[in-house]
């Protein structure tokens, strides 16, 4: 009699008949596992997409920084506007923490044209504003073309256009005439657009002497920018308000731009979890779909699974192998998913000037969770398959 | 007399509810190294036998001993076991895997002893060249004839040097030419000491085997040896 010799399948041999078995229907393997693919492609895009459009906003902060508050007149109780006092930006220097204050005062009825020959009612949405102190830095804005104003061109008709002040004017270098407030102005300077202060690109740009001289500006500034150390934002925006106004501190708006930014983020988070839910159903459909095909299949290849109870697989091994089948199936799907959600992220990023930022760990989640999916579709296609019993499987040929 | 390999004592087979009877008390042993046919008519409790002698089915009452393993005290691997390393089978509808080549179909019998693969298709080799098909081994199972298809699936079975080979209508989809062809390699088969089981319901291709074993409703009828002089 003797011990009995177990019945044994090698894990390699396992591996290849699971192949085996995809390879005998491609066209339903690829069908079936398409769900799969979706799904998966679907989530992974989603989160790319949301990660690239967020690493360009945290560069861009982080290029920017989140220091700089932005100090603009409000309303008082009666809701009347009130106006910043002319000593504001003074009184902000004193301010422990603040580094660079600069400030804009816009000078009302004062507009500015391509040439004499313009329209005056055609003010293309710009305006005329002064310029003071440490605009530049504090606002982080750049020059495009030319240059800032020194002592002598402030006290000329010169002036530094906002980008968008610039391109609608159509000026592309310094050194052209403009019309402003009925003289002849030179431009000095163009600026870049700067994010963190989008006044400034529908504004021209004048010094305070000449605005002061020609223009009749009183030196009301409208809106100040106030940049310090990173630590002591907070601080200090509690202290703009009386430093400013004492008797109203309640009419002086303070804000953080750079809050506009990091609020987008949350949005897009907020959004980027409503459509990984989506492609969580998609998942599941395209699992479901792999739970069909392969209960279909073992229904097909009862005669398959005879056979190989009668060459000695026991119950375990058909398990194992239409269970092997089931999570390759979908570890397939898996794969074209996840390149097809890189792709797309790609696609994306490049058509938005983004640079392509998946996590490597959500690429590697995406091919384990079409897995787990496949393991799960496949348990019941797996058992059915195993009680399969082999007389009648045999017979049904 | 060495033990036998196949020992049936009492056996009935009983299916379904109301019970219908398939096999109504069948003793039969057949010793190692043994050649014979099970003969009778569809519905005689044939394939039945075929099914229990071969481990795939379980008796409903009576003693089943296979090398000596009493069927009734093995679990599932245990049985599979004694399938992948004692038994091989033959099927009148072959059961080959079309998209495979003839020497994988053969290597296919060896796929659950745990032997590594390259030694598979040695002895795979080795067992296809044993039934005549050495000049076959690329060739899928499409296109070889029915005969040579039906020679493959011996290999198959053979390939793992069983003790017990378990022919159902191996000549059943053959014609005659065919048919002898595969009767003469079980022949050989038996001659190197395996012993083979032929089911059938022919009795042309009985009267060809040293015993034979007639069933009929669950039954034996005729248990009949006649003196073979080619066996010697």
């Amino acid at each position: 009699m003797g011990q009995l010799k177990r019945s044994k399948l090698r894990s390699g041999d396992l591996l290849s008949l699971g192949f085996h078995g995809l390879r005998a229907r491609p066209m339903r393997a690829v069908l079936s596992s398409l769900g799969i693919a979706i799904g998966i492609a679907a989530m992974i895009a989603v989160i790319g997409i949301s990660t690239s459009s967020q690493a360009l906003v945290k560069e861009k902060l982080s290029v920017l920084g989140t220091n700089m508050l932005t100090v603009s007149g409000g309303t008082d109780m009666l809701g009347q506007d009130v106006d910043l006092p002319k000593e504001s930006v003074a009184n902000i220097r004193r301010i422990p923490g603040v580094e660079h204050v600069g400030s804009i005062g816009a000078i009302d009825g004062v507009n500015i044209y391509r040439n004499d020959q313009i329209d005056a009612s055609r003010t293309g949405g710009l305006s005329v504003a002064v310029a003071d102190g440490d605009l530049l830095t504090a606002t982080g804005a750049n020059l495009m073309h030319g240059s800032w104003f020194n002592e002598a061109t402030s006290k000329f008709p010169t002036t530094v256009l906002g980008r968008t002040t610039a391109e609608r004017l159509g000026i592309q270098r310094a050194g052209s005439m403009v019309w402003l407030g009925g003289q002849q102005f030179t431009v000095v300077g163009i600026l870049d657009s700067t994010p963190l202060a989008p006044e400034l690109d529908s504004v021209a740009l004048v010094g305070e002497p000449i605005a002061r001289d020609l223009l009749g500006y009183t030196g009301t500034p409208t809106m100040i920018f106030e940049r310090s150390s990173e630590e002591r934002v907070a601080a200090v925006r509690e202290l703009l308000p009386p430093t400013i106004n004492p008797q109203a501190p309640t009419s002086v708006k303070v804000s953080r731009p750079s809050d506009a930014l990091a609020a987008k983020n949350t949005v897009d988070q907020a959004f980027t979890g409503l459509l990984v839910g989506v492609g969580s159903i998609a998942l599941l459909v395209g699992g479901i779909g792999v739970a069909n095909t392969m209960v279909i299949s073992v229904l097909e290849r009862r005669s398959e699974i005879g056979l190989r109870r009668a060459l000695g697989a026991t119950r375990r091994h058909i398990r194992l192998q239409f269970l092997f089948e089931a999570m390759l199936l979908s570890a397939l799907g898996g794969l074209a998913g996840t390149l097809l959600g890189w792709l797309v992220t790609a696609i994306a990023a490049r058509s938005n000037g983004w640079a392509v930022s998946i996590p490597p760990a959500v690429l590697f989640a995406g091919v384990l969770v079409t897995i787990a999916v496949g393991a799960l579709a496949g348990v019941l296609p797996a058992v059915r398959a195993s009680r399969t019993a082999p007389t009648a499987a045999l017979a049904s040929a | 007399m060495s033990a036998p390999i196949i020992e049936l004592r009492g056996v009935t087979r009983t299916y379904g509810s109301p019970p219908t009877t398939a096999l109504a008390g069948i003793d039969l042993v057949i010793e190692e190294g043994e050649m014979l046919a099970i003969v009778g008519t569809s519905g005689s409790g044939k394939s039945t036998m075929l099914n229990i002698i071969g481990s795939l089915d379980q008796a409903s009452s009576g003693e089943a001993y296979i090398a000596g393993h009493d069927l009734a005290t093995l679990d599932d691997a245990q049985l599979s076991a004694l399938r992948a390393h004692t038994i091989g089978f033959i099927f009148q509808q072959f059961h080959l895997s079309d998209g495979v080549s003839a020497l994988d179909n053969v290597a296919t019998g060896l796929l659950y002893t745990g032997i590594p693969p390259r030694e598979r298709k040695e002895r795979a080799e080795v067992a296809l060249k044993r039934v005549g098909l050495g000049h076959r081994m690329g060739h899928h199972p499409r296109q070889l004839s029915g005969g040579e298809r039906q020679r493959v699936a011996i290999a198959r079975a053979v390939v793992g040097n069983p003790r017990l080979i378990l022919a159902d209508e191996p000549t059943g989809s053959l014609d005659t030419a065919s048919g002898a062809e595969v009767v003469a390699i079980l022949r050989e088969l038996n001659a190197a000491g395996t012993a083979v089981v032929v089911i059938t319901h022919d009795n042309e291709l009985a009267q060809q085997m040293p015993r034979q074993v007639r069933i009929s409703d669950g039954q034996i009828l005729a248990d009949q040896r006649k003196e073979a002089s080619w066996a010697s």
